[in-house]
């Protein structure tokens, strides 16, 4: 059959590049689709392995019992889904962990990913990806600065919202020397991070199902506004 | 025409992807910041452009002229996709470093480029070699540019060289001024154009040194010429 393939007439004609390069592309869709197969469920553990490595950045080990990046809950913030992953604790939403993104300098987005307490506290905020200019907008990561890791413990009322900016507007956060695009557009997003909190409160914490906290409930809409 | 000799010092020196070719300069702009991340890179692409070689190679009876080009680019973004897919997978430690790059070795047209100049017309062995060697020399391209704009731009080399050989090779992991206040420009794109054009001329030097001495000797025919 091989021979019969190869002589030059039966090449000559316009089936054969036809069926060559069907037949290729069966081939090529059939080794994709096997080893799609063969990966998948390695690929999907790694990427929970990661997810769960970068939520352990921003939420301690203490706070939390359950596995938390299947604990989520997706909230809807002005028409864009938000997925939140919960840490409980004894069953009680104790902190929870979600993400937020900033238009960088260039346009381009930096995603944030942000730990936050019952109170509304930061536990941490990390960049998670960003295409910032490498020795400038970069020290947003925590491995080249620990400029990131002052946000931990700050809520929407510590700084006042008047002073939740950089120093150049008035604000109590560094920016960076030859960098005011970059830190200026974090400390925004972590601000809308926590205000959608804020918004969100009673369904983030899951309060229907754990002990309800009227009170403190109060509290978080108050600083909200 | 299949010496293995004049194959590998194709591949390696005299026919060099970056330094001869002038191919395949995209992707080496944007990974080659580390000398790390051009090993890995350059490993990459080693291991498509070998398989690319030997599938085309043993495909190059079946495949006609008029659709030798669709099937190439069919043949060659496949294997990058499943090279993809295994390394996020079974390496996912390196792909984390290399993630984004991976699907960049389909643009590279060093592999379109040996498939249509050596491999659709020698035996499999001769192809496999030739990828190999092309491959190789990649890698010693990604690896020097990679490691001058490193020693340059922030004074360490093979930075995270365990994440992406294991941890073994920690010991390669130099740094060489502590608290460098880095050269930007290096790891910027110019600094990569720059040290490239350093590199070429210095080529150009030891080359026109060696004719010297050979005296006029007759320059080597060069296994399969460039495509531009």
């Amino acid at each position: 059959m091989i021979e019969r393939l190869l002589e030059p007439e039966n090449r000559q004609t316009l089936r054969y590049p036809m069926a060559l390069l069907g037949g290729v592309a069966l081939l090529t869709s059939m080794a994709i689709g096997i080893a799609d197969r063969l990966t998948h469920a390695d690929i999907a553990q790694r990427q929970l392995d990661d997810l769960q490595a970068t939520l352990q950045q921003v939420v301690p080990a203490r706070y939390y019992d359950n596995e938390l990046v299947r604990d989520t809950v997706t909230v809807d913030d002005a028409g864009r889904p938000v997925v939140v992953y919960r840490a409980r604790r004894n069953g009680q939403v104790q902190a929870v962990c979600y993400q937020v993104s900033a238009p960088g300098y260039g346009n381009t987005a930096m995603r944030i990913i942000l730990g936050v307490d019952r109170a509304g506290a930061l536990l941490g905020v990390r960049v998670v990806s960003h295409s910032e200019t490498p020795g400038l907008g970069d020290k947003v990561e925590a491995s080249r600065s620990d400029w990131i890791l002052k946000f931990t413990g700050r809520s929407l009322n510590d700084p006042q919202p008047a002073s939740w900016g950089v120093k150049k507007d008035g604000g109590v956060f560094d920016q960076f020397t030859g960098a005011t695009i970059t830190p200026r557009a974090v400390v925004k997003a972590v601000k809308g991070g926590l205000e959608f909190f804020a918004a969100h409160r009673a369904k983030l914490l899951d309060e229907s199902a754990a002990l309800p906290t009227p009170e403190r409930d109060e509290v978080g809409k108050g600083a909200k506004s | 025409m299949n010496d293995y000799r004049t194959i590998f010092a194709d591949g390696l020196w005299r026919n060099n992807v970056v330094f001869a070719q002038m191919l395949a300069l995209c992707p080496l702009m944007a990974v080659t910041t580390t000398a790390t991340n051009g090993l890995g890179m350059g490993l990459a692409t080693t291991g498509v452009l070998l398989t690319a070689n030997i599938v085309i190679a043993s495909l190059r009876h079946f495949i006609v002229e008029e659709v030798r080009i669709p099937v190439y680019v069919l043949l060659i973004a496949s294997l990058v996709t499943l090279a993809d897919m295994a390394i996020n997978a079974w390496l996912h430690d390196l792909y984390k470093v290399l993630g984004l790059f991976i699907p960049l070795i389909v643009v590279n047209c060093s592999v379109l480029g040996r498939a249509e100049a050596f491999a659709s017309r020698q035996p499999v062995l001769a192809a496999a070699a030739d990828g190999l060697a092309m491959g190789l020399g990649y890698t010693l391209a990604l690896t020097v540019i990679g490691g001058c704009r490193e020693v340059l731009g922030s004074a360490t080399l093979f930075a995270q060289a365990s994440l992406l050989l294991g941890h073994g090779f920690a010991f390669l992991e130099t740094t060489l001024i502590q608290d460098y206040q880095g050269f930007l420009l290096m790891l910027l794109p110019p600094g990569g154009f720059l040290v490239l054009g350093f590199l070429l001329a210095g080529k150009r030097v030891l080359e026109q040194r060696g004719q010297r001495v050979q005296g006029a000797a007759p320059v080597k025919g060069q296994l399969g010429s460039p495509i531009h």
